[in-house]
């Protein structure tokens, strides 16, 4: 028997030999080494077990000699044992370890979003002009009960607690440096100062270099409290305690050693080169009533000025977590679903645990109203939000805004190739190394970062015109605009939406 | 077929409003006169009344109009009121047979008092503990539906052209200050007596044209505070969030108004910094109670009418004053039907509150 077993690449890379120049261009660009000049033919050679099929050589090759196919090698058909199944059976056999992936759950469950479908008005309701009238997309986030207090004058007192204002019902969510890019982050807080809206520095700690965008970054405090202190607070517009995430719940952070740089561990504030694996729970939090010290000690020491955003993975009682987080001082709770991204996480975490996003979103949002509370906290939804439809869709299940991570990396050039956790990101997004880092411009970035979410909003602005309605506020929890397709009775009964052909 | 109230139902619709406010009474005969002009923007589904300061015997008491399905609904709800209120006067609804209106339930009226000891036990506010018991009643007892509960004033509604329901109610027979009017364009009804408008909360009245496209953000977001619309209705939702803006909350109509058919940023932001600060304060403290797609609405309440249409104007509304009357209605035609000569005609703004109130409640001339 073998010591360690042979597996087939999954990908092959065909380079049309008429085409290629051996301009070499792929051999400098792909980090894993696939490409290599053969002095002695003068050809260029391929090597299909090092492919990621991240696409930067395709994308890169001047005369478009290059394309990455799937490999057509097959073990025996076995609808029960599929290859990846058997492949990971040998990868453990060989490595005895967990085994690590990055990238959202891949896997084909069903996708709620797709089985949703808007409303749009005829004859007894007009459609709005986006073009022609105003179309409000602008909101807020935070507590909402406020009470109706006047001065000697009778009118009304600012009594609201400190919120967030948004330009569109999107934000960046948390990715840390150290997991991505200098340059990366760079991208997304630029992004984020000019579309109004905010971007989240993950558990990573904030670099000084980004102290200026302070007005639109979110600050995290998860479990490992890396690069915690005064300052990383002080620099927030809102604060954001880390409890769980969708690609991973019931887990910490994961930050391989390599990608633990002498930058990075100065902004994570841990020793260079130690692989950062956050504690699974807050040490400081096995209870509700924990989790309520936590909210009020960073409260505490914000001066009360910045809210708290708890976030938790979507998990099978989501709703009663909610429920519990409302009350225990939180201004806003982000809910990440099971297919939200990760720059690393075990595979079968990332793929096995957790529920999806519109399930758990529709069940806190009701959950909330239900209790009366719904006016305690604002609602971001998370992993996966694909398109503006997603974002129209999850507010209209009750959701104030949405939180996008893998969309923003693909705007940045990410391919999905979910090798994030080997810090050899050929598009200079999940790298530490300086020459891939330097392959992100931020200028570049940022400009289609805005381009992608001035899409989104645009688009978001043509449905809700269509659906009469000219202020995204009217459209939260409206689930009257949403019907569903291929959904049993029970699923729409969780999501609260009628069946298509339904009346209203 | 599902009976009214099991799904949602929009519908068009007209409306016309009257108030003198120098508090000199006029008959229902007017309103119809008024409405019969807009006869084509209804459909024979719907119409009905409301009159202010029509029941000055009995003033101080909260004037319940109830549908009853049969004697047992009925039966079973004077249970319910005898428990919880003392009855000083009921009886039936005096109505005239009219070739129109057809299928009419049982109508009576009660003049109620809450109980004293009930109502100290209850530890509610005595309007609250009214408006719960009418939410008992149309909720809880099968066949018996509240559709007028104010004190001094009366709601009048059934199936039918509007003024068919107005002489079938003997309208001419009742004098009031104030009078609204609604002739209904569902577009999706069996026809329904309680399912017609106004819709009645208290004191408040409302009839409304248009259909909203916020309904299921603002249902779902007033159902957090006790209110359940049963009815599936933009006007009883409407009502509900002017109820629970203005009498639990606290606020001014014109506070209410910027909430309900707040001013887009851009115009608010062009605003002197005191309007400003007030309405941005408003829109984020009730985002959720924004009312979006087409509606103009009348608000009949306890000494004044106001008009309100949504911010782009989807629904036309004029206003029209003469001496003392103002008046409030879809179209100018059904004012100019029973007031020619007009001293002002003018359209408000989108999202402009027009408040015509009693001079002795501080109108204005
Ligand atoms: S980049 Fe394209 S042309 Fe250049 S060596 Fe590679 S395959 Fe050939
Ligand atoms: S960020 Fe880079 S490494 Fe991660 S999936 Fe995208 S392309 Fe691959």
């Amino acid at each position: 028997m073998m010591d360690r077993m042979y597996i087939s690449p999954a990908y092959e890379v065909v380079r049309d030999a008429a085409r290629c120049t051996t301009c070499r261009l792929c051999e400098q660009q792909c980090a894993n080494g696939v490409h290599a000049f053969d002095v002695r033919t003068g050809r260029m050679t391929a090597d299909n077990g090092r492919c990621v099929n991240c696409h930067r050589c395709v994308c890169m090759c001047p005369t478009h000699a290059l394309k990455i196919v799937r490999s057509d090698d097959v073990y025996p058909e076995n609808a029960n044992w599929d290859a990846q199944t058997v492949n990971e059976v040998y990868r453990q056999a060989d490595s005895g370890g967990v085994l690590l992936s990055s990238m959202g759950n891949p896997k084909p469950q069903p996708i709620f979003w797709d089985r949703l479908l808007i409303n749009a008005s005829q004859v007894t309701n007009p459609s709005i002009d986006p073009l022609r009238e105003p179309m409000e997309t602008r909101l807020f986030l935070g507590k909402r009960t406020a009470k109706i207090e006047r001065d000697k004058n009778g009118k009304l007192k600012n009594t609201l607690a400190p919120g967030l204002t948004l330009e569109v019902p999107i934000l960046f969510s948390a990715m840390s440096y150290g997991s991505i890019s200098y340059n990366a982050h760079a991208c997304l807080a630029r992004a984020a100062e000019e579309l109004g809206t905010y971007y989240n520095t993950g558990e990573g700690g904030l670099h000084r270099d980004f102290y200026r965008y302070s007005r639109n970054t979110i600050v995290q405090v998860a479990s490992g409290r890396f690069g915690v202190f005064k300052d990383y607070l002080g620099k927030a517009a809102a604060i954001e305690i880390k409890m769980g995430q969708g690609a991973k719940p019931g887990i910490g952070g994961h930050l391989p050693g390599m990608k633990l740089t002498a930058d990075v561990s100065e902004t994570r504030m841990i020793p260079q080169g130690t692989d950062a694996i956050s504690p699974a729970p807050h040490h400081d939090i096995y209870s509700i009533e924990d989790l309520r010290q936590l909210v009020c000690s960073l409260k505490e020491a914000t001066e009360y000025r910045k809210p708290v955003i708890v976030k938790v993975a979507a998990v099978h009682n989501a709703a009663a977590i909610a429920s519990g987080i409302a009350r225990s001082g939180a201004d806003i709770i982000a809910i990440d679903g099971y297919r939200g991204g990760t720059g690393a996480a075990p595979t079968r975490i990332r793929d096995n645990v957790g529920i999806p996003i519109e399930l758990a979103l529709a069940q806190v949002d009701q959950r909330l109203r239900d209790e009366g509370i719904r006016d305690e906290v604002s609602l971001i939804a998370g992993g996966s939000i694909r398109s503006s439809a997603d974002v129209v869709k999850a507010i209209a299940l009750g959701a104030d805004a949405c939180y996008i991570g893998t969309a923003a990396l693909l705007a940045l050039g990410c391919h999905l190739c979910r090798s994030c956790h080997t810090g050899l990101c050929n598009w200079g997004i999940a790298t530490q190394r300086p020459e891939l880092v330097a392959r992100l411009d931020p200028d570049v970035g940022s400009r289609r970062l805005v381009n992608l979410v001035t899409a989104w909003k645009r688009e978001i602005q043509e449905m809700m015109g269509g659906m009469g309605i000219n202020s995204i506020e009217a459209l939260r929890g409206n689930r009257l605009m949403l019907r569903g397709v291929g959904l049993t009775d029970r699923e729409l009964d969780i999501l609260g939406v009628r069946y298509a052909g339904e009346n209203m | 077929m599902l009976k009214e109230g099991a799904f949602r139902n929009p519908s068009g619709c007209a409306i016309v409003g009257v108030i003198d406010r120098s508090g000199r009474k006029m008959t229902g005969e007017g309103m119809i006169e008024a409405i019969t002009v807009m006869h084509d923007r209804s459909n024979g589904l719907g119409g009905g009344f409301a009159g202010y300061g029509i029941y000055p015997h009995y003033k101080d008491f909260y004037a319940f109009h109830l549908f009853y399905d049969g004697k047992e609904a009925r039966q079973e709800t004077e249970a319910f009121l005898n428990r919880y209120f003392e009855t000083v006067y009921s009886s039936q609804i005096q109505t005239r047979k009219v070739a129109g209106v057809v299928d009419e339930p049982l109508i009576f009226r009660y003049f109620l008092a809450p109980l004293p000891q009930k109502l100290s036990r209850s530890h509610l506010d005595e309007r609250e503990y009214v408006a719960r018991c009418v939410n008992r009643i149309n909720a809880q007892i099968n066949g018996a539906y509240v559709f007028s509960s104010g004190k001094d004033m009366g709601i009048f509604k059934g199936v039918g052209y509007p003024e068919d329901v107005g002489r079938f109610y003997r309208l001419e027979e009742y004098e009031g200050y104030a009078w609204t009017c609604h002739g209904r364009y569902p577009t999706n009804t069996p026809g329904w007596w309680g399912g017609s408008h106004p819709f009645g909360l208290l004191d408040f009245s409302v009839v409304h044209n248009g259909e909203i496209s916020s309904y299921d953000a603002n249902r779902r977001y007033i159902e957090m505070f006790g209110y359940k619309c049963t009815l599936h209705t933009d006007t009883e939702v409407i009502t509900y969030i002017i109820d629970y803006l203005v009498r639990r909350q606290g606020l001014t109509l014109t506070e209410a108004a910027h909430v309900i058919a707040a001013s887009f940023w851009s115009t608010i932001e062009g605003k002197d910094a005191d309007a400003r600060e007030q309405e941005m304060l408003l829109r984020r403290m009730f985002p959720s109670l924004l009312i979006t797609g087409p509606f103009s609405v009348i608000l009949g309440y306890t000494g004044g009418l106001m008009a309100l249409g949504d911010r782009l104007k989807l629904r036309s509304t004029v206003c029209a004053e003469k001496g003392d009357l103002a008046f409030i209605s879809s179209e100018e035609s059904a004012i100019r039907r029973v007031q020619p000569d007009l001293d002002r005609v003018y359209s408000p703004a989108g999202g402009e509150p027009v408040i015509y109130e009693l001079y002795q409640k501080g109108g204005n001339a």
